[in-house]
């Protein structure tokens, strides 16, 4: 299914000529039935893609809003087996919303890439991101990851070249992640206008839909990249508001915060999905 | 044996950067192009002739090499075991080995032409080395530095910034050297067009294992000929500490292919390895991972995140470990002992008696150990030691642990 899954949903928004949006949130930020209340609520908010981030504790590629976002989580305990829990719930309620688990190479080694993998399968995923591994150290990690069906989706950047985009496209499935800007995440701003010829260029090369992302915080600029590309990312304006409800006391369920975050996805994901719509008028 | 001649059948790492299955390039993708131009400027400069010559000339005229190679007479009557030699590391301009290392890197950000540095620090010597060479060649230089360490480095933070470095100070995490290492790599990713990035220590990425320690055997090389002219033989040990391990490597590395001569490294303990989170042994205490661009030991919980650990030295608080020595550790080629924060005081006051060298708590370590190992090799033996930095930047560290202990290591 896994891969399959990544597969059909481009294909059924290409069909209806939008681009997908992407949520991203940091799983058992602040704690973990928090995570699984926002990650019920994201599909029907808009989102196509749900990438879910497992914590670690030197995030060297995230700006402050997600750096924070793992602190909250590890500080609540979590584990990779509760990240894997979450999805398995997820699942049971949609079999359709693609989920990306995002992160960084040591508890992937840690728990060992094969177990890795499988698990992963066995709860529902549907692909992987691994920040720190280059394609150079990425091998046997592939490997895993395809006998178990799991897309491992690599990224692009602006210090991308053609001969660096050919060996990062080998082995790439289900998407390709376009860093949007040289930088940690959810700091500098996306310019569309400047990226739009580079995610041409990386669509070509990989025959792969292109998700933009790292610097998209605005509904106006979450359209702006709709308009070029086939996706779109939203982290840290999401975990954002996700960090005001960890500020409150309130139990998750109860939590008017919680509306917050779901409504900031759906003004996002409606700008993603109307860009297009827009333009065409 | 007069001069044997200098072997050379080892020849780690290889082309991917990889010492067996330790080191390799776990970066983001931002910055792998960078990393690969550094790495192929690097190849070129090290089979350039004229690139090694203005690193010696500099060595030789503004860091004031070669540093002496010094019998320790009263500390090997002390220990009554083999004869104890002090590879004077500390007497270098900056008062480290680190300065070796920035000397070769600042001449290779120059080559690519990068307009500025960037560096991590944990006890500041890095950090001091760092801005001393970018003042040298006129280079604006930001010094990250966990916010615990600008705390009780003090004197260093005042140093850097005499010699013009921004000092920022990290407060993620524990504010040690991890975390300022995290920060750099931010910043780095950030700024990628202009910026060099000069680590500290042999280990991140390839190629600043194999760079760094290219940059720091000029500690090993000169302790060879320096022992041939005196004794006649290599030594039977050498000995340093390790942290990242840096001055260890630059130290054991021209003796590898000698299996008479002990490789003893010596790692902090801290507060004793049976403590959790409470000591900074990464090869003791610790088991294989992957942080800061490479694959090595690391100190790790039961779910892959990494541990502060802990040092009364900041320069070995850190919870990984450069490859190589990760390799050596494996392979068995080198040996790794342990010393206490307790133990490395004791060796810190002892040295200042009986030789009149107050020496970097790092160094400390490594002087706590040598005892046992000059007794092991046995009288008529020689143990070489890597006296790394000295101490004047820990006096107050020092000053603070006597006032709390009635001043113990005084008796």
């Amino acid at each position: 299914m896994s891969v399959a899954r990544i597969d059909r949903r481009f294909a059924d928004l290409k069909a209806q000529n939008k681009s997908a949006f992407i949520a991203y949130i940091m799983a058992g930020d602040p704690d973990l039935e928090t995570t699984f209340e926002i990650l019920k609520g994201l599909p029907a908010a808009g989102a196509d893609i749900i990438e879910l981030g497992f914590p670690f504790s030197d995030p060297m590629a995230e700006g402050p809003t997600i750096q924070r976002a793992a602190e909250r989580s590890l500080a609540a305990g979590t584990k990779l087996r509760d990240v894997f829990m979450l999805v398995k719930r997820f699942r049971e309620l949609d079999q359709d919303t693609p989920i990306i688990l995002m992160g960084y190479m040591n508890p992937v080694e840690f728990l060992g890439y094969e177990r890795f993998a499988q698990t992963a399968a066995e709860a529902g995923a549907d692909g992987l991101i691994v920040v720190d591994c280059p394609p150079e150290e990425a091998d046997a990690l592939t490997d895993a990851l395809d006998a178990n069906d799991i897309a491992l989706i690599r990224l692009a950047t602006p210090t991308t070249d053609a001969s660096r985009l050919r060996t990062i496209v080998k082995r790439t499935r289900g998407f390709i992640y376009y860093v949007s800007v040289a930088g940690v995440t959810g700091v500098k701003a996306v310019d569309a206008d400047a990226i739009a010829d580079q995610v041409v260029r990386v669509r070509e090369a990989a025959n792969l839909p292109v998700a933009v992302g790292f610097g998209i915080r605005t509904p106006e600029s979450a359209a702006s990249v709709a308009r070029i590309a086939d996706a779109a990312v939203v982290g840290s304006a999401l975990v954002d508001e996700i960090a005001a409800l960890a500020q409150t006391k309130n139990l998750p369920e109860n939590n008017p915060n919680r509306t917050n975050v779901l409504e900031k996805a759906a003004i996002l994901a409606n700008a993603v999905h109307s860009a297009r719509l827009a333009e065409q008028v | 044996m007069s001069d044997p001649v200098l072997r050379n059948s080892y020849s780690q790492p290889d082309a991917k950067g990889r010492f067996g299955q330790f080191g390799g390039l776990y970066v983001p993708e931002t910055l792998m192009p960078l990393v690969l131009e550094l790495t192929q400027a690097w190849h070129d400069a090290k089979n350039d002739e004229t690139f090694w010559a203005e690193y010696h000339s500099l060595m030789t005229h503004f860091v004031g090499r070669p540093s002496p190679l010094y019998f320790a007479e009263r500390m090997t009557e002390y220990f009554g075991g083999a004869k104890i030699y002090f590879k004077r590391e500390e007497l270098n301009h900056t008062g480290a080995h680190k300065i070796n290392n920035c000397i070769g890197q600042i001449l290779l950000a120059k080559r690519m032409g990068r307009t500025r540095i960037i560096a991590e620090t944990g006890a500041g010597q890095h950090g001091v080395a760092s801005a001393t060479v970018c003042a040298r060649f006129d280079l604006p230089c930001t010094v990250y530095m966990g916010a615990t360490d600008v705390e009780r480095q003090k004197p260093n933070v005042f140093r850097m910034q005499l010699l013009g470095t921004t000092v920022s100070p990290v407060t993620n995490g524990q504010g040690t050297l991890k975390d300022a290492m995290n920060e750099a790599l931010r910043d780095w990713v950030t700024n990628v067009h202009d910026t060099y990035y000069m680590i500290g220590t042999a280990a991140g990425m390839h190629p600043y294992p194999e760079m760094v320690r290219e940059f720091q055997t000029v500690i090993g090389k000169e302790t060879r000929t320096q022992i041939l002219e005196r004794e006649g033989r290599l030594p039977d040990a050498v000995i340093a500490c390790v942290g990242g391990g840096s001055n260890a490597i630059g130290m054991f590395h021209p003796f590898i292919d000698y299996d008479t001569v002990k490789l003893v490294g010596v790692e902090a303990a801290g507060h004793g390895l049976d403590v959790y989170n409470g000591h900074a042994s990464s090869l003791n205490g610790g088991r294989p991972g992957v942080l800061h661009g490479n694959r090595t030991y690391l100190l790790q919980d039961d779910d892959g995140q990494i541990l502060e650990g802990h040092s009364i030295s900041a320069g070995l608080d850190y919870p990984g470990i450069g490859p190589e020595h990760a390799y050596l550790f494996d392979t068995g080629r080198a040996r790794y002992v342990t010393t206490t924060d307790e133990e490395a005081l004791a060796a810190f006051a002892l040295t200042c008696k009986l030789e009149g060298i107050i020496p970097a708590l790092e160094s400390s370590h490594a002087i706590a150990r040598v005892g046992e190992l000059a007794k092991e090799v046995g009288k008529g033996g020689i143990v070489v030691l890597n006296l790394s930095g000295r101490g004047d930047k820990d006096i107050a560290t020092v000053a603070k642990h006597m006032g709390e202990t009635g001043a113990s290591l005084l008796s």
